[in-house]
């Protein structure tokens, strides 16, 4: 079965379907049924993975453009896999959360929900390209729909955050292009097949220029600090859902390429760099967190948090050991659950009261049980509390990093301390004390919402204490990157190195 | 003797042991999924799962004592947690099991008292499913046979602490409160968490038994950072010094959580941390088992000390429970012999300070929820049975001879003395305070002349309420002489933690023994002179320089809001100043440059198509006579 | 003998040129646009005599149809703009200012 294909096929004929429909409701309904099927089918594909066979499955290679060796191949290995299975569980969720968001956008009701399943075929492709030309067209084509989604769906600054965000991704995709140009006319190999061009590169002054085109490109996509600012601005204007679909999936798409492409088309590279992507990985935890704790706007809070956090995935991946890659893996699939669900209570918080501000909240405990709850479960996910999902993964990546770079690991590791302040202060600020004047009457979860936040919740808590389904899947492919990486050279030179 | 070997799960009620977690665990996601429908039966169903938890747990104790002491160390795996890294386990061995215990008989007896205290409130539901959430969370922590499954209780144990200080949230002190314990903690769990990434990378495994047995062939350095880190966690969550800062200001919690998380349980985490990693990282000499020991001594007296000047009386007992465990953490100092004393004391303090605290709940809870015991006095006719069982923990707490106090803290201080005599003799004097402030409390409280507000009426707390308290204070009187007469403890504990080869003889009034009881007169002699005799001042007087120092907890929060707060609020705001102006100012600057110099040169579009014309014809001019200049080169 | 024809052919292309850069009135500068090219026809077909080669009277005739599709096109566009600002002055028609 071409699983991945028809994912692709079913999301972007829903895509158009959906555009044509002049009904309003019927149009959202229709978007709910296509990304519930999307979402079916890849559970059933995921479910057929088998964790322990070949590393690329499902794979699909058709030519494309001959002349240059550009091919369609499309196929999943276990990291790719569990990321296109959180894009297809969040895509139905955000698509209810976001019922109401787009009326007062300035295009129409269908279009937003026509550009969703365009955005979520456009996700699956991206993680299942294995043609590093088809990886580029979708990592560049995927900037379109989110570009509308912000710029015509946003708040008052839309218009400055979606071009800003445009701008810093197109940066970052015109360097990678010419480093995917260079890759193709140095290996020399005629094709953009990703397999083939493992070793391709053996010059080391060469895989170090090229690296950088890539690695810059994944960084403003993570984004890394100092490439950070368009992140806290995209996420803040955009709609509730896009920013949801923003900082879970699509920025995941940034650290998914250094640990697929940086790390293993130029491994001798990726060491030379480690050092300098550490040290801007913890300036990230430490600085974003930081940042955090000062926001006074609920949802760039959250955004820095997710600064903070993408620290951790990147210096996971670049600690280049087992666990500190698999638990990165983990943590890109826990972060889009905890942050999606924050980014979406936080999305009702606003609706009701119509004020990103935390100080125009206080007490909604009292009036809105549970939104407060779910809010302060999302919340602690965020801080990485053991017994939700988040935990697992960021114990693994500073277990993975202690073990060749301590001073590091400790130093990300106040993270910790800094995560329960930001959490807990924003918490006491619009959830305790006195109920403020503005939020009273205001109304708990409706039962649509709840079905929102239900299973994002839900899933926090199951992976928070059974991780153990999605890493055995995810280390197995990890394991393979991790040999490709070390096989240039002998892997205790790199645990030398590190201490 | 060294520890016994780890055996394999022997079925029977051990093979279920998860089910003393699991009850509780269902009482939570009940009670707090189950919203208003369950608030009819929630509190009854809350106390169910604890006490059927309970019976677990007193099985698995029977059945333990079933085997030979040799083999009472059991494991019992469940499923693989982080592949490679840890497993989901219970290890259930004496001193698990005795937690449990602790935990489940305790927490039940508070959960009944919760019933009548909470009675009034409207979101009692929701309380007792944090209590259940709790209960887990502890058991879990005690129950885990690897570090990493402790830490997963560590944090939980945190989170309840952290709901259930901010219980009544629409108070801010309760919601600072609940937070500020919550941030001090994470300090703690940071060192915990470093101490569990050097003992993976070290050992290659986080469960306890292979740890244990590898921790010998480690060096001294590695050896004494993971005792230091983990004395970091330790102290975080047991309020010593320098993280005790956070447990005063839980006192904003309702009373049955006082007496339960930050008072019989879950601040004694702690101790059972140092315990329960002993035989490998705290053998009695060397760096960490010293820093311990003093640790212990610096917060015992911190405690008594901040006991003497406080007039809330839940603040007064929180100051005591401070020391209290800073007898435990000197004792768990001191080695295999100071194991057993520790967890001698750590059980029977669980019962006299759940007494003292409910007790303090009850006379609240018939005087307005009224703290101030300056407001108090003469209330022992008013409410007998408070009275009574007051006394009793009170008693125990001092160290009156032949109740449970005397028999576990003078363990410590004996124990201490022989080891290092300046820890010993500042235990004695930590001893002497404390007859002191406990009698301070008691003479404030039940005696002297009415200072009661206008319109209160003292009255005896319901029998829902009473009944825990006569129950705690059986305990309080009788188990201390239980646990240490013929050292059936130190003999029970020896398989899980190891005891010394030759167990150590009870004196009955030794001199050391004597030292402290005449200390310990002298001071409730002086609180009788102080707060019996005379008349005790409605408005607290201003008092000398070490009162003030006293009352405002040492200095501690000062301390704190100096150092950390203030320079990391500046910070923030620095971060965020250079995240916008900076960061992004660089950004947007480059942005502004573009776009001006494009501004300026849009300028050249005239829109006049002659100028255009003018334009092209010089510009075919230049290049023109470019090419003429290149033709001729 | 060819050089009376280029001098020729330079004097009326400068004054074309002189001619579109000061004339208002757009229907002279587009005359003036006609006499440049004719101009360089003119120069195309002497240096083709000159070479005895055929391929400049071909551009010659090449450079006619572009002037005669340009002077359909521009005329209607010309008259169009009269039509809208009662005026043939190019500087009136100043809209793609920045």
């Amino acid at each position: 079965m071409p699983w991945l294909s028809i994912l692709m096929g079913v999301s972007a004929l829903g895509a158009l379907g959906v555009a044509f429909v002049k009904n309003d409701k019927l149009a959202k309904q229709a978007t709910l049924a296509v990304s519930l099927v999307v979402m079916v089918l890849t559970i059933v594909m995921t479910v057929q993975f088998s964790p322990n066979g070949d590393r690329f499955q499902f794979a699909e290679t058709y030519d494309w453009i001959p002349a240059f060796g550009v091919h369609y191949a499309v196929a999943v290995d276990g990291v790719a896999l569990v990321l296109i299975l959180l894009s297809a569980i969040l895509v139905p969720i955000v698509v209810l959360a976001s019922w109401h968001d787009a009326e007062a956008g300035k295009r129409s009701v269908r279009t937003y929900f026509s550009l969703l399943l365009v955005l979520e075929a456009m996700m699956i492709g991206v993680f299942a390209a294995t043609d590093v030309f088809l990886f580029y067209v979708f990592f560049e084509a995927m900037l379109i729909p989110m570009y509308f989604m912000i710029g015509s769906y946003g708040g008052a600054q839309r218009s400055y955050a979606a071009v800003k965000f445009l701008l810093y991704s197109l940066f970052g995709g015109l360097l990678m292009l010419v480093a995917v140009i260079a890759l193709y006319v140095i290996a020399g190999k005629g094709t953009f097949l990703f397999p083939e061009l493992i070793g391709a590169i053996t010059d080391p002054t060469t895989q170090k220029w090229l690296f950088l085109g890539f690695f810059i490109a994944f960084a403003i996509k993570a984004p890394l600090w100092p490439f950070h600012t368009w992140l806290p601005d995209a996420a803040a204007q955009a709609p509730a859902g896009a920013a949801v679909l923003l900082v879970g999936v699509l920025d995941k798409v940034g650290t998914y390429g250094m640990l697929r492409f940086c790390l293993e088309l130029f491994p001798e590279a990726s060491k030379w760099a480690t050092p300098v992507v550490i040290a801007l990985a913890v300036i990230g935890i430490v600085y974003g967190a930081i940042v955090a704790i000062g926001q006074t706007d609920i949802k760039r809070l959250i955004a820095y948090t997710s600064i903070s956090h993408f620290g951790f995935i990147a210096m996971g991946v670049f600690a280049m050991t087992q666990n500190g890659a698999a638990g990165s893996a983990l943590y890109m699939v826990n972060h889009g659950f905890a942050t999606g669900a924050l980014f979406l209570i936080a999305g009702f918080l606003i609706y009701r009261r119509g004020s990103a501000f935390i100080s125009d909240y206080g007490g909604v405990q009292k009036v809105a049980p549970i939104l407060a709850g779910t809010f302060l479960v999302a919340g602690l996910s965020g801080l990485s509390l053991p017994g939700l999902s988040p935990f697992v993964s960021e114990f693994m990546v500073l277990l993975g990093t202690y073990e060749v770079y301590a001073v590091p690991a400790i130093i990300g590791a106040t993270g910790v301390v800094l995560a329960a302040i930001y959490i807990l202060w924003m918490y006491q600020r619009t959830m305790n004390g006195p109920t403020a004047e503005s939020v009273q009457g205001m109304a708990d979860l409706n039962s649509r919402e709840r079905w929102v936040v239900g299973p994002l919740i839900a899933l926090i808590i199951v992976l928070g204490f059974f991780p153990k389904p999605l890493l055995d899947v995810i280390n197995p492919s990890v394991k393979e990157t991790i040999h490709n990486v070390s096989v240039t050279a002998p892997a205790s030179a790199v645990a030398k190195e590190g201490q | 003797m060294e520890p016994a070997e780890i055996l394999s799960n022997p079925g029977g009620v051990i093979g279920v042991g998860w089910l003393m977690i699991a009850l509780p665990l269902l009482g939570a996601a009940v009670l707090l999924l189950g919203g208003r429908r369950t608030n009819k039966f929630g509190h009854y169903f809350g106390v169910l799962m604890v006490l059927a938890s309970f019976v677990v747990a007193v099985l698995a104790f029977v059945q333990i004592l079933g085997f030979a002491p040799g083999e009472r160390r059991r494991g019992v795996s469940l499923y693989e947690f982080i592949p490679g890294v840890a497993d989901m386990g219970l290890l259930i061995d004496p001193l698990s099991i005795s937690f449990a215990l602790l935990i489940t008989g305790v927490g039940a007896l508070i959960h009944i008292y919760s019933i009548g205290y909470m009675s009034h409130d409207l979101d009692r539901r929701r309380f007792f499913g944090y209590l259940n959430l709790f209960v887990a969370a502890m058991l879990l922590l005690v129950l885990a046979d690897n570090y990493v499954a402790l830490f997963v209780g560590w944090e939980g144990v945190g989170l309840a602490s952290y709901l259930l200080i901010g219980f009544w949230q629409f108070k801010p002190t309760a919601a600072t409160a609940a937070k500020k314990a919550f941030v001090v903690n994470r300090v703690g769990d940071f060192g915990l968490l470093i101490a569990i990434f050097i003992i993976f990378t070290s050992f290659g495994s986080v469960a306890f038994g292979e740890v244990f047995a590898k921790a010998g062939g480690a060096s001294e350095g590695t050896l004494t950072a993971i005792g230091l880190l983990l004395l970091l966690g330790a102290c975080g969550k047991s309020a010593q010094l320098p993280l005790q800062s956070w447990l005063l200001d839980a006192m904003e919690g309702p009373t049955p959580v006082s007496a339960l998380i930050h008072a019989a349980t879950m601040v004694t985490a702690g101790v059972y941390l140092v315990v329960r990693s002993g035989a490998a990282f705290f053998p009695g000499d060397g760096t960490a088992s010293l820093v311990v020991t003093i640790v212990g001594v610096a917060t015992l007296l911190a405690g008594a000390i901040i006991g003497t000047a406080k007039d809330d009386i839940k603040k007064a007992l929180a100051g005591s429970t401070m020391s209290q465990i800073g007898y435990m953490m000197l004792a768990a100092g001191l080695g295999p012999v100071g194991y057993a004393f520790a967890i001698a004391h750590l059980i029977t303090h669980g019962f006299f300070k759940a007494n003292l605290f409910l007790g303090a709940g009850s006379v609240m809870h018939g005087m307005n929820d009224q703290v101030d015991m300056r407001k108090y006095g003469g209330l022992r006719t008013f409410m007998p049975i408070t009275f009574y069982t007051f006394v009793i923990g009170y008693l125990a707490i001092i160290g009156f001879p032949l109740l449970s106090g005397y028999f576990t803290k003078d363990g410590i201080i004996e124990t201490a003395m022989e080891h290092n005599a300046i820890l010993g003799w500042l235990a004695v004097v930590g001893a002497g305070i404390t007859g002191f402030y406990m009698s301070r409390v008691v003479f404030m409280t039940f005696f002297g002349e009415r200072r009661w507000d206008e319109g209160v009426k003292p009255h005896e707390s319901p029998a829902v309420m009473t009944w825990p308290l006569i129950l705690l204070a059986i305990g309080s009187a009788g188990l201390g002489a239980f646990l240490i007469m013929g050292n059936r403890f130190m003999i029970f504990l020896g398989p899980a933690v190891g005891r010394p080869d030759e167990l150590p003889a009870f004196h009955a009034f030794a001199p050391v023994g004597l030292a402290t009881l005449a200390l310990v007169a002298v001071g409730a002699g002086y609180a009788w002179l102080k707060y019996g005799r005379q008349q005790v001042p409605v408005l607290a007087p201003r008092g000398s320089f070490l009162t003030t120092f006293a009352r405002r907890d040492l200095y501690g929060d000062a301390l704190n809001e100096a150092l950390f707060m203030r320079p990391g609020q500046w910070l923030t705001r620095l971060a965020v100043w250079f995240d916008n102006r900076g960061v992004d100012g660089l950004v947007n600057g480059l942005a502004a440059t573009i776009g001006g110099s494009s501004g300026r040169l849009r300028r050249i579009q005239t829109g006049y198509v002659r100028s255009y014309a003018l334009s092209i014809f010089v510009g075919a001019a230049i290049l023109a006579g470019a090419w003429f200049v290149v033709g001729t080169l | 003998m060819t050089t009376h024809y280029l001098v020729l052919s330079a004097l009326l292309f400068a004054i074309g040129g002189i001619g579109v850069l000061t004339r208002r009135n757009a229907i002279v500068v587009f005359m003036c646009v006609e006499l440049m090219l004719n101009a360089c026809n003119l120069a195309f077909v002497t240096f083709a005599r000159q070479h005895g080669n055929i391929e400049g009277q071909v551009i010659a005739f090449f450079v006619m149809i572009v002037a005669a599709a340009e002077v359909v096109v521009g005329l209607a566009i010309i008259v169009t703009i009269f039509r809208t600002r009662r005026s043939a002055s190019v500087d009136d028609a100043s809209l793609l200012k920045h």
